[in-house]
């Protein structure tokens, strides 16, 4: 029994990744902060609302990824050319849809997002105004 | 004074109503997730992303040659006048091993196929094709993923049919299957 159990712990942790991965290293930026802080802190803001694509559901900041960190190399090295953050995100929208950015824009699709928390708040208000009203009557 | 009664069954009777409105929202919300849970084909596990470059021109790349001695590929010697296809492959990409025969294929049916090998050592790239088959006319090392962004592309392997002004005209994502062999010679005589 205890064997067995041995067995299986061990065969969990020795498991290794599904993922294939290239063994080519890294490229330059990608796992690398840059020099000036400024620079650094619109890289890492923008790379946090990006979209991995092998990942999904996690930013390039946050993936292991050999694609997100290419992706984190080009932000970088864009952000050195001196590009905008927002024209980055809009190159990279403009190839993967707005399905890339965590900071969708709002249009005719996505207003509802915004729009709908709103509309919702504001019938939690009336429902509760209602209800406030017929307790002070019955007080 | 008669009709208070009925007026407060009725104030009574809306406010039941609304009692059951949040349930109502919540079993709407929840009949979406699991909806999306279990019938969605577009789940974030098996979604894959689509360029959104179908119908454009190649955006500018220029790759090294991938091997020694093979030319490399740059996004000008796609527009020679022939549909051809691109192809996303690396030597670590095991889909890329189950594609090889269906490129074999294509390659004997006449089709022009170039490559973009992503993130690849030419060692290994070398192996790859000495023991899968080559089929490639043009290969170009996209050591930095850079090409494949450019795209919109979202892994290895993929296939881009590219008509001959270079405009891209289809994209296939995933290995290509003996199924599929028909589907892309078709699109590269539409193409044509």
């Amino acid at each position: 029994m205890t064997r067995w159990l041995a067995a299986m712990i061990l065969a969990t942790i020795l498991v290794g990744p599904v993922h294939a991965q290239s063994r080519m290293a890294g490229a330059e930026w990608a796992n690398q902060q840059l020099p000036d802080p400024t620079q650094e802190a619109e890289a890492k803001e923008l790379m946090e609302s990006l979209r991995c694509l092998v990942c999904q559901g996690q930013s390039i900041a946050d993936s292991d990824a050999d694609m997100a960190s290419d992706m984190r190399a080009l932000v970088r090295r864009r952000i050195t050319e001196g590009e905008d953050p927002e024209d980055i995100r809009a190159w990279l929208v403009e190839r993967y849809g707005r399905w890339i950015t965590y900071d969708p824009p709002m249009d005719a699709v996505t207003w509802p997002l915004w729009l709908l928390p709103i509309l919702l708040v504001g019938f939690g208000v009336w429902l509760a105004r209602g209800r406030f009203r017929t307790r002070k009557r019955d007080g | 004074m008669s009709d208070k009664p009925d007026l407060d069954a009725q104030t009574l009777a809306m406010k039941r109503f609304i009692l059951w409105v949040p349930l109502v929202i919540a079993a709407i919300f929840f009949g979406f997730f699991t909806y999306a849970l279990f019938f969605g084909n577009s789940s974030p596990q098996q979604r894959a992303i689509e360029s959104q470059l179908i119908g454009q021109p190649m955006p500018e790349f220029a790759l090294e040659p991938s091997l020694p001695g093979r030319p490399g590929l740059s996004s000008a010697d796609l527009a020679t006048g022939e549909p051809r296809l691109v192809n996303f492959f690396a030597s670590w990409c095991v889909p890329c091993i189950a594609e090889a025969p269906q490129l074999m294929q294509l390659r004997e049916a006449g089709v022009a196929i170039d490559a973009i090998a992503v993130r690849d050592r030419p060692e290994d790239v070398f192996a790859f094709l000495q023991r899968w088959g080559d089929p490639y006319e043009r290969i170009g090392a996209d050591t930095q993923s850079e090409a494949q962004l450019a795209l919109g592309s979202s892994g290895v392997p993929e296939t881009f049919v590219v008509d001959g002004n270079g405009v891209i005209v289809r994209q296939h994502i995933g290995d290509i299957r003996p199924e599929h062999v028909p589907e892309l010679l078709a699109a590269l005589e539409d193409a044509r």
